[in-house]
């Protein structure tokens, strides 16, 4: 790819729902090769802002600010989002289901090598040819981080990403991550446990407004 | 681009085909109601006969509405549709080849089996190569107008009832122009009366292929946000 680092800037960021201000006044900047660690209380608009970053949810108020990265995609289509639901069919196999995520997030290079590679990194390849429907929680979690891996974007847009796995796999999670930020990645994760990222700078959400 | 395009469809064609929900549905449900409609009318192999490609028109219709609703639900419903949404293939695209998929899964197998169904409801052998035409043109823009419907109601819970209601209208010119084409075939109606009812069924179709995926994805659009 020959893009340039890609730096992503808010301000005053303000999010609204069902008519009620989630946050507002919200300004983070991160660059290339640096996480973002989003906490605070349930409700404080952490899975709501990450949204608003993959392009899902509009802002109330204030911008997002893109410099770099590839100029002719747009943010979402730079970013990797991991949501609560984990997007995997119970008919299709876990192989199937990464090969599909793999040629849907990397265009033309949807390889093999790199869905064997992802299948790998998350300790899944002895369950490739196993029907999704027959995964445990925690398995199908390590199925979505597995898309992550498959096809290369700049961007992760992290919820909760260790709800379900067990400690073999958040530290398998904890190396992927490290390695996608050695490669100039960026990661925002909003998480209520430590993920032990070296560097990571931590945004509280909502404190002001929890009382 | 393409690549990721088609691997939607493929996609799809694969989960209907695992599941059972698609294809298999609606050709069971398209023979049920033909089944049906013989022991209801009674012993009248003529009024059979007249009434048979409006009835199979009607069956194709509501097969194509059944399987409308979890079309985008389903997707929605597991997060499928956010990712599908962030890919590079814009959501028009997107819905295009979930209608495409659909025509797969429904429309394309009901036409093949319209024939079989037509003996049963003492169709004349001689109109089945007009109303098989007339189905294949018009059944994709079932498809491709159901995608409205699917989407309008993509966030609603058992939203199939809305959906059918809402794409109904758009339905009936598909309905209207079919059903003639097979009837003028049916009269004896020299070949040009018969084409013209063709040529509407197709621009229908035509004006469905654009129409379609622009209205759906701008229903998705707001559905997502």
């Amino acid at each position: 790819m020959t893009t340039s680092e890609l730096r992503l800037s808010a301000s005053d960021l303000a999010c609204e729902r069902g008519g009620r201000l989630v946050f507002d006044g919200l300004s983070f900047a991160i660059g290339s090769g640096e996480a973002l660690v989003l906490t605070g209380p349930n409700g404080s608009g952490k899975s709501s802002l990450l949204r608003q970053i993959a392009g899902l949810l509009e802002s109330a108020d204030g911008a997002l600010r893109v410099e770099g990265g590839d100029p002719e995609l747009t943010l979402a289509e730079q970013t990797h989002y991991l949501g609560h639901l984990d997007a995997a069919k119970p008919a299709m196999t876990v192989a199937e289901t990464l090969q599909f995520w793999a040629a849907w997030f990397g265009g033309a290079s949807g390889a093999a090598p790199a869905v064997a590679a992802a299948l790998d990194g998350m300790g899944l390849a002895a369950l490739a040819d196993l029907p999704v429907a027959y995964l445990s929680a925690g398995q199908k979690r390590r199925l979505a981080l597995a898309r992550l891996l498959a096809a290369p974007r700049p961007l992760w847009l992290l919820d909760e990403p260790t709800v379900g796995l067990d400690t073999a796999s958040i530290a398998r999670l904890g190396l992927a991550m490290q390695a996608h930020l050695t490669n100039g990645g960026l990661i925002i994760a909003a998480t209520h446990l430590d993920l032990g990222l070296a560097g990571a700078r931590t945004l509280r959400l909502g404190a002001e407004r929890a009382a | 681009m393409t690549h990721a395009f088609f691997a939607l469809i493929v996609r799809d064609l694969r989960l209907a085909a695992r599941i059972g929900g698609g294809g298999g549905m609606a050709v069971f449900f398209f023979l049920v109601v033909v089944a049906a409609v013989p022991l209801g009318i009674g012993p009248a192999p003529d009024l059979l006969a007249r009434i048979a490609p409006g009835m199979l028109w009607v069956a194709l219709l509501l097969s194509s509405l059944l399987t409308l609703d979890r079309l985008f639900h389903a997707d929605y419903e597991d997060g499928t549709l956010d990712l599908l949404a962030m890919g590079r293939v814009p959501l028009e695209l997107v819905v295009a080849a979930k209608a495409i998929g659909h025509f797969l899964t429904t429309g394309l197998p009901l036409v093949i089996a319209a024939p079989l169904l037509g003996l049963m409801l003492n169709l004349d052998v001689a109109a089945f190569p007009a109303l098989m035409l007339a189905m294949l043109v018009g059944a994709p823009a079932l498809s491709f107008l159901g995608v409205i419907g699917a989407g309008l109601t993509v966030g609603v819970r058992r939203g199939g009832l809305l959906a059918s209601l809402l794409v109904l209208p758009f339905y009936l010119p598909v309905l209207i122009f079919g059903v003639s084409a097979a009837r003028a075939a049916m009269a004896g109606f020299p070949a040009g009366v018969a084409g013209q009812s063709l040529l509407l069924l197709a621009a229908v179709t035509l004006v469905s292929l654009v129409i379609g995926p622009v209205a759906a994805a701008a229903a998705l659009r707001a559905n997502l946000r």
